[in-house]
């Protein structure tokens, strides 16, 4: 059989509870400068990370809550609230840029009714913008709940659409 | 009869549908009661070829290209009884594109199973670990330094002069870091390494800790290349159980474990000093230097930070000796560089090659010029950060210094060719944007700078008080120039300088516009 990686497409996540919370960050608690995987963990569990769960981070890693808050709020991987249904990232890069990426962002926004970095009204697709999916020779790219598309143009930018408004 | 087949799993591959094309080489070939191995490699680097399928013969592999799952069942067909296909490039070997490349840190990407311990070492693997443990750290020192690798991440800083002073520094604890957030647009080799060689970086992360004396290591990994850190991860537990990571390792008195730590989305956390911060598991603000990661570290201490790359170069200095790496390159660039062509390209792709090949021969000659057939008027290189060079300047020969010498950097390697659709005033503004985005904030003229920059080159773009504005885009240059600590707000004023001076004609408007604003 052959391997096919498949990092979690159709993602489903757990709904905010504390104690699953209290479990996840007490299994990486002991790492050294254990934040950032904390708080990876936290969201790979629940789809975002839970206001209510920043306190209690810094509590298990003798940090203050503003530090855990500051960590929260400087990487733009970690939201705040679930995302849509469905994430379609498209690469904003230069090198998509030069193979015309503009024109499909326009495109896929205008598909939706949204600009980047919003949700449709219905929590079906959150567009987002990535800066760089190292796709680079296949370019225009994008990434649609962690699978990864090449080459897109017109066509295949309103499949993607369409599948993630499915 | 039982059929070799090669398909790549490198995400550029996967991206344009090597995962559809293996599952359908495995139907079809059951459908056939053909007996078929598939074996999941890296990419050879030819992207406008992938996905693409070699099949391994008496003499050697053959190459099949692009194929799509509806190519699939003929081109089986076709190989059971051995009749041509439309999609056959040839000898793998012989392909003109990889012929021309000197292909050492990326000798096995492609080649090899990425998964497989056993095959790495088939294949040279561990070759230059065995000699480092025989040589021991000074010796090994001698060869890095002998060897003129300088770092691939874009500084260029000397490798053997880090780990001597890492070496030199007494601690209870020093680290070996990996930098492989490569965030910089147009460049992919580190994230091709990692999926198509991995133990590669393990290895030259390994030797690294035997010359300085570290016991752990840390991978650095982005996470917008979730491809790459399986691929690590995998990696590294296969190393672990072979005993090349571990206690005692390769049967040695040495200890060396790592692990891989993902990034978050920040592009600032490429700049080695904001990495450690971000390992740390802080915000990801940039530190002053002195003091040097090499005394004062990762969590305070001694700390070898390379690019993937730079270890990635280790195994084969240490294998095959220093001389050999050395007599490749020129100048004070020695060595190879794994040159990323990409963007608006023909034939884009990976690139390996000594120092010293000009821009055009790579962009016109080997990259084949655009993709849209449309004419080349300027590449990007060396990333976000990089100067944008007109045709004019493609004679310069691809050395750290050459560039240098013409207000433009290598960097990371990565070129971006565009197209004369290009409006080089999007691409200034844009540079500035990226800058505003990703800015850590430590520094205001990076962190104010950049957005004052976009509000600027917008103006430039509606066309109000022109002069006025451009000479305030470049006075702002250099006020981020000198007064930023890393390279974000440093050189952010590459591309917009670059686009200034080589592409005036996109900011000045035509003579009514300008009275239309006035």
């Amino acid at each position: 059989m052959t391997a096919v990686f498949e990092p979690s497409y159709e993602p489903s996540y757990e709904s905010w509870d504390e104690t699953r919370g209290a479990e996840i960050i007490a299994e990486h608690a002991s790492q050294e400068g254990a934040t950032l995987v904390i708080l990876h963990a936290l969201q790979e569990a629940f789809g975002y990370v839970p206001e209510a769960a920043i306190p209690m981070v810094a509590q298990a890693l003798n940090l203050s809550r503003a530090e855990v808050h500051g960590v929260f709020t400087f990487y733009h991987d970690f939201r705040h609230k679930p995302a849509g249904r469905h994430v379609l990232k498209l690469c904003r890069a230069e090198a998509c840029q030069a193979a015309g990426g503009d024109a499909l962002a326009a495109r896929a926004e205008a598909k939706l009714g949204i600009s980047l970095g919003n949700t449709t009204a219905d929590d079906r697709v959150t567009l987002e913008p990535i800066y760089c999916l190292g796709l680079c020779a296949t370019a225009p790219s994008a990434m649609l709940d962690g699978r990864l598309i090449g080459r897109l143009d017109e066509k295949r930018i309103d499949a993607l659409v369409a599948e993630a408004q499915r | 009869m039982n059929m070799r087949i090669f398909v790549s799993r490198d995400a550029g591959a996967v991206a344009v549908g090597a995962d559809e094309v293996a599952l359908a080489l495995e139907a079809a070939a059951a459908t056939r009661g053909i007996k078929v191995e598939i074996v999941r490699t890296g990419s050879r680097g030819m992207y406008w070829l992938e996905p693409l399928v070699e099949v391994a013969t008496p003499q050697g592999r053959i190459a099949f290209g692009p194929v799509t799952e509806t190519d699939v069942p003929s081109l089986l067909d076709a190989l059971a009884s051995n009749t041509p296909h439309l999609l056959r490039v040839g000898a793998t070997d012989e392909i003109p594109w990889l012929k021309r490349q000197t292909r050492v840190t990326f000798a096995r990407c492609g080649v090899i199973d990425p998964r497989s311990l056993d095959d790495y070492r088939a294949h040279g693997g561990y070759k230059g670990f065995e000699r480092a443990l025989s040589l021991g750290p000074d010796a090994i020192l001698a060869e890095v330094t002998a060897s003129g690798l300088r770092g691939r991440g874009g500084a260029g800083f000397p490798t053997g002069i880090k780990w001597k002073t890492v070496a030199q520094t007494k601690a209870d604890r020093k680290f070996i870091v990996c930098n492989a957030d490569e965030g910089d647009s147009g460049t992919f080799a580190d994230r091709m390494i990692m999926e198509g060689d991995p133990f590669l970086v393990i290895e030259g992360m390994t030797i690294s800790g035997i010359t300085v004396g570290a016991t752990k290591g840390y991978i650095y990994i982005r996470s917008e290349y979730p491809h790459a850190v399986e691929a690590m991860n995998a990696a590294i537990k296969a190393a672990r159980r072979g005993g090349y990571l571990g206690d005692k390792i390769g049967g040695s008195a040495y200890s060396f474990d790592m692990e891989v730590r993902v990034g978050a989305g920040a592009y600032v956390c490429g700049e080695e000093t904001s990495l450690l911060e971000s390992l740390e598991g802080r915000r990801g603000l940039v530190r002053a230097k002195p003091p040097l990661p090499a005394h004062h570290g990762l969590f305070g201490k001694p700390t070898v930070i390379n690019n993937v790359l730079s270890f990635a170069a280790i195994p084969f200095i240490l294998a095959e000796g220093a001389k050999a790496y050395a007599d490749f390159g020129t100048g004070r660039s020695r060595g190879t560089m794994p040159i990323q062509l990409a963007g608006n390209i023909r034939h884009g792709g990976l690139f390996e090659t000594a120092f010293g090949v000009t821009l055009g021969e790579l962009v016109d000659d080997i990259g084949g010029g655009t993709f849209t057939g449309r004419p080349v008027r300027a590449v990007q290189v060396g990333g976000p950060l990089g100067a944008y060079f007109p045709r004019a300047l493609f004679d310069t020969p691809f050395d750290y210094e050459a560039f240098a010498a013409r207000d433009g950097l290598i960097g990371h390697g990565g070129i971006v060719v565009f197209d004369d659709s290009v409006d080089m005033r999007r691409q200034a503004r844009f540079a500035m944007e990226f800058c505003a985005i990703e800015s850590c904030g430590k520094c205001t003229p990076c962190r104010i700078g950049s957005t004052r920059g976009v509000e600027t080159i917008e103006k430039i773009i509606r066309g109000e008080r022109v002069a006025e504005n451009l000479a305030l885009v470049e006075d702002l240059c250099n006020t981020m120039k000198f007064g930023s600590l890393c390279a974000l707000g440093g050189f952010t004023p590459y591309p917009v300088l670059s686009a200034l001076k080589h592409f005036r004609e996109d900011f000045v408007p035509a003579p009514t516009t300008l009275q239309a604003a006035e």
